[in-house]
């Protein structure tokens, strides 16, 4: 019953939209991402670690990461108000907390990481392809990681449970539950749930969602892997 | 088991060995596997892994030469800007002891000096010194930045990189750990270093650059490729070149004072021109089969230290 369930967007229930990736993309970052899934076009920027004047975020034991989420006013249909909100401020710290457990900073106290995410178009899911984006950024700026950090979601659209949801599907679906996993070790860095589900369906959804993580993931080694056998 | 190979480009969480390997720098264990915590190239000795980065940001350690940028006087001590995320500091007593001088009538905001790491805390707040020979204020010339990582690429073997590009261009050039790079010379040769120095660093992780290098070089000077040579492959080490640091060069300083002055209270009373003259010969056939930062013996920028 499964496989015969086709979304509006002619996908299949475990299918994802199209991706690209890309790394090392911007001159005077010291490392930098830019991605496209589906109708996403999020460009990332990562500065550090570099010395910051803001001493009361500064910890004497470890670096610190600092994420900014921002969606460009021409991103939407209708045009966003810029500057920060309450739902970007909302995915900026959710973005930080769900890289923070890759990095090791250890060897860089009282230093900061400065992860600049901005959204040029949206389309369902950024928040999702932010991460995917931001950790290849890091990545190329040489910081050093446990995992490169990957984020999917799935949800539930007229009564199925499906991956990678559309805008369409997000405003229209019964539930969205974005999640960011380590991929090695399958370790969950991130996990939001809005919507209604069983028990059931949860469990499923978390099971599809990380089918999604591990082959986004393959496509992030990938693009960082072309971009530096190209020089070779 | 191991999954890799010397030399493989590998990203950050990728499995490199089973447990019976030890994990160098920039790996990490878990869970009995060694892991790569960064993008970069494997290096596999004795049955130790290490992953080289392919981009860092410079961490002071001890014992370093670096470049930097003075960007603050403040009442005892100079503010220095390195290239790193972490700041120096330039006491004031390490330049002129005891002395009280206006600050910044000796070093203003914007000199660039060449420096020696003194001292990193544990919060890696790096104290900076002027001890050691060339150590002291650069004038004129230009800045090019590389990666740190980069730096022992630059050099090469015993210098061989360097020294070829120094010959070429007729250029001063002289090279901190930090990744800065200070050239000086003819302006247009200065440009043409400068896009050397990047070429270099973009193909840092290819083999047989020596010779790429020094093909481009003399196109871009003579006009035609140099002579053929029947030359050795170099094969590609990211290792510190051992003469990059001075200490050696400041021993044997010490030393050949310590003798001069064992002489002196033996009462003999030798010629001193002579001793001096013995440690000059002996100063010189060590640079003569070594690298030296920068070439010493025409610089202007040395600074007499006491």
């Amino acid at each position: 019953m499964m496989s015969e369930f086709i979304r509006k967007d002619g996908r299949k229930y475990d299918e994802l939209r199209p991706i690209k990736i890309e790394a090392g993309v911007l001159e005077r970052a010291d490392g930098s991402a830019y991605l496209e899934f589906g109708g996403n076009k999020i460009l990332v920027a990562v500065y550090g670690p570099r010395e910051s004047y803001i001493r009361r975020l500064l910890k004497p034991n470890t670096g610190v990461i600092r994420c900014r989420y921002n969606m460009a006013p021409f991103s939407v249909d209708d045009r966003k108000r810029p500057g920060p909100d309450r739902r970007s401020s909302e995915i900026s710290k959710i973005t930080a907390d769900a890289l923070r457990p890759a990095l090791m900073l250890e060897n860089y106290p009282r230093s900061m990481i400065d992860v600049y995410i901005e959204v040029i178009e949206a389309e369902g899911g950024t928040r999702c392809a932010g991460i995917t984006a931001a950790s290849v950024a890091l990545v190329d700026a040489g910081i050093p990681m446990k995992d490169i950090v990957v984020g999917c979601a799935a949800g539930k659209v007229d009564d199925e449970v499906v991956l990678d949801l559309s805008e369409y599907e997000d405003k229209e679906g019964q539930a969205d539950i974005p999640i960011a996993i380590m991929p090695r070790t399958g370790e969950i860095t991130l996990l939001q749930s809005d919507g209604d589900l069983t028990e059931e369906e949860f469990q499923k959804a978390i099971d599809l969602a990380m089918e999604g993580c591990l082959k986004v993931s393959e496509l992030q080694k990938e693009a960082l892997m072309k971009k530096y056998s190209t020089e070779q | 088991m191991i999954y890799v190979e010397n030399k493989d480009l590998v990203i950050p969480g990728q499995i490199l060995a089973d447990d019976e390997y030890y994990s160098g720098r920039g790996t990490f264990k878990e869970n009995g596997k060694v892991c790569s915590s960064l993008m970069g190239l494997v290096s596999l000795r004795n049955k130790k892994l290490r992953v080289i980065p392919l981009k860092s940001k410079y961490v002071p350690k001890k014992g370093d030469v670096v470049i930097g940028k003075i960007s603050d006087v403040r009442f005892s001590m100079w503010n220095v800007d390195i290239n790193s995320p972490y700041s120096g500091i330039l006491p004031a007593f390490e330049v002129f002891g005891r002395e009280k001088k206006e600050l910044n009538k000796v070093y203003d905001i914007g000199d660039v000096l060449f420096l020696r790491v003194v001292d990193v805390d544990e919060i890696k707040k790096a104290k900076l010194g002027l001890k050691g020979r060339g150590m002291g204020k650069f004038k004129g010339g230009i800045i090019v930045d590389i990666a740190p990582t980069k730096v022992p690429r630059l050099i090469g073997k015993k210098g061989s990189m360097i020294n070829m590009i120094k010959d070429k261009t007729n250029c001063k050039i002289v090279v901190g750990q930090n990744g800065l790079v200070w050239v000086k010379g003819d302006k247009d040769m200065e440009q043409l270093t400068k896009n050397i120095i990047h070429l270099i660093e973009a193909e840092a992780h290819t083999s047989g650059l020596t010779n790429k290098i020094k093909n481009k070089l003399y196109l871009a000077i003579d006009g035609e490729l140099p002579p053929e040579e029947a030359e050795e492959e170099q094969d590609f080490v990211l290792e510190k070149p051992k003469l990059q640091d001075f200490k050696e060069e400041l021993e044997q300083e010490e030393r050949a004072k310590h003798e001069a002055k064992e002489i002196k209270e033996k009462g003999d009373k030798p010629n001193i021109a002579e001793v001096i003259e013995e440690l000059k010969r002996k100063n010189k056939s060590k640079k003569d089969n070594g690298l030296s930062y920068g070439d010493n013996s025409n610089n202007s920028f040395i600074l007499n230290n006491k």
